[in-house]
């Protein structure tokens, strides 16, 4: 991490052989650079949409898994699936489903749309494969909060009186805050480190509209060989996440007193 | 019913991936009919013919085994220290050791490729290793400590009572009672090594060390992507993955909680 801080004040270029210090250059460039805030705003837009989504989402599963059925096992491993499968398997996968032209989803719906040649429709489609993908993991997070949860004080509250969405509202939900909170930190950070998933998918095209941060750090890094900016970015995403987590880890803290 | 859907939401591309797998390549591009109307395994066979292809499986096999013990190895002799031996700090380490594993990875890629460039081990498979045991330890680390915790004083004491020194009442009494622990932490790990994409695509250049996922990013074809071929490479890859997940389904839940919610 202190040799990343180092390089990101350097000027390297290893096949030009350049190689010197350059103070916080790189930095005043960072703050200059419209594809950097771009690809900030498409990573904010990512994370912001994506975890919301997901949020609800696995809710939601998580209270269906919890109730009584049969092959209650079977279902859970069927649910972990998405969040086993390689992030670029996953990526190939949606890839094909949203293949313009021959791809499933257009024939199914009886449309044509270039789902991943459009800006607004690749941005979200890469948005939807990221949900498919990692809503599992916030259902299984959620659920074993649900299970910390005494059967007693729903008993109780139905004795109160209590309907359906009151207990929800209530007991569930509140009870649920500080685990609520973990699985947001952490997929808020996934979702905003976020590489592989839309690297495969989109490559961060067309014309840059789904080129989040990661990725713009990774081309400068791997493509441009510009091992000095390309370290400034990674510093900027680094600062990010630092950021994101203080917040959440203070809400989790002003929770607890 | 609302189970149903959800169950269809869960795997419905991946049955999509299956079916396409086994279409022959006139019918990869025209939909209906849905289903192939001539299955074939020949995008399967294709690939076990590729020597390559054999190599990278290997290469994948071999790195995500291998990263597993390493990780094991030395994530439950330190979950060990700072679950049952009186560490100084050792809160202080736990959260050190958390947010760690919150760096994001792009942040660490590009001096740890340096590095790797320097001691020349690019393109090797150890490189791949040691960056993934190192990303995985803190994982190990979190998971397997809140595993021995729960594992009571007094039968170490007694260990210790009788005879035995920290290093052997490790290796006879208290690993053995976190095994569950142990084996819930392996799958994990396993899991991320065989799906790590970011690391293993800078790392390595040629098909000696590469990995699945980097193969199937970077699957051959100029013009047009080997759709088929590609499927089945996907599938194959999920295989594994499935199988743990359908046997360990209980295991996987417990870790993946044991270090959301104890954090």
């Amino acid at each position: 991490m202190l040799y990343v801080l180092f390089l990101s004040m350097r000027r390297e270029l290893p096949i030009f052989g350049v190689s010197r210090f350059t103070g916080l250059d790189n930095y005043f460039f960072l703050l200059s650079d419209d594809r950097f805030w771009n690809a900030l705003g498409n990573t904010l837009y990512f994370t912001l949409l994506s975890v919301s989504v997901e949020l609800v989402l696995g809710l939601a599963i998580a209270l269906l898994l919890e109730r009584d059925f049969r092959h209650k096992g079977m279902m859970r491993a069927v649910v972990l699936l998405p969040w086993a499968i390689p992030t670029v398997v996953s990526a190939r996968m949606w890839e094909w489903i949203f293949n313009g032209d021959f791809g499933v989803l257009n024939r199914l719906l009886g449309i044509r749309i270039n789902w991943l040649g459009s800006p607004f429709w690749a941005m979200h489609a890469a948005v939807f494969a990221d949900i498919w993908k990692t809503t599992p993991f916030v259902a299984i997070i959620i659920m074993a909060g649900l299970q910390a949860i005494p059967r007693d004080l729903y008993r109780a509250a139905r004795v109160d009186g209590a309907g359906s969405l009151d207990i929800f509202m209530g007991i569930t939900l509140p009870l649920l805050r500080p685990v609520i909170l973990v699985v947001l930190l952490f997929r808020s950070l996934d979702a905003f480190r976020v590489f592989d998933a839309v690297y495969v998918l989109t490559g961060g095209g067309p014309a840059n509209t789904t080129e989040t941060l990661s990725i713009y750090a990774y081309k400068v890094l791997f493509q441009t060989l510009q091992f000095g900016y390309g370290s400034t970015l990674a510093v900027a995403v680094f600062l990010c996440t630092g950021l994101i987590s203080a917040g959440y880890i203070r809400l989790l803290m002003g929770g607890k007193r | 019913m609302a189970i149903l859907l959800l169950a269809l939401f869960c795997t419905a591309p991946l049955v999509w991936q299956l079916i396409t797998s086994l279409k022959p390549d006139p019918e990869l591009t025209r939909i209906p009919p849905l289903l192939p109307v001539q299955p074939t395994f020949s995008h399967y066979s294709a690939l076990f013919h590729d020597p390559t292809f054999l190599r990278i499986i290997m290469n994948s096999a071999i790195v995500a085994a291998s990263t597993t013990i390493l990780a094991l190895a030395a994530g439950s002799l330190c979950a060990f220290a700072l679950a049952k031996l009186r560490v100084v700090c050792s809160k202080l380490f736990l959260g050190l050791v958390l947010s760690v594993s919150m760096f994001p990875p792009i942040a660490t890629v590009s001096p740890l490729y340096l590095i790797i460039r320097y001691l020349g081990m690019r393109d090797t498979i150890l490189a791949l290793v040691i960056t993934y045991t190192t990303f995985s330890l803190p994982l190990a680390i979190w998971i397997l400590t809140s595993f021995f915790r729960e594992i009571p004083e007094e039968i170490y004491h007694a260990a210790r009572l009788d005879g035995c020194t920290p290093f052997r009442a490790f290796i006879r009494i208290m690993l053995p009672l976190a095994a569950p622990g142990v084996f819930t932490t392996s799958i994990l790990v396993f899991i991320f090594s065989w799906n790590e994409f970011l690391f293993a695509l800078t790392f390595t250049a040629t098909p000696a060390s590469r990995t699945i996922p980097v193969a199937i990013a970077l699957f051959p074809g100029l013009h047009e992507l080997p759709w088929g071929d590609m499927a089945a490479a996907s599938i194959l890859v999920t295989v594994p993955l499935l199988i743990l997940v359908f046997m360990f389904q209980k295991r996987i839940v417990a870790g993946l909680t044991a270090g959301a919610i104890k954090g």
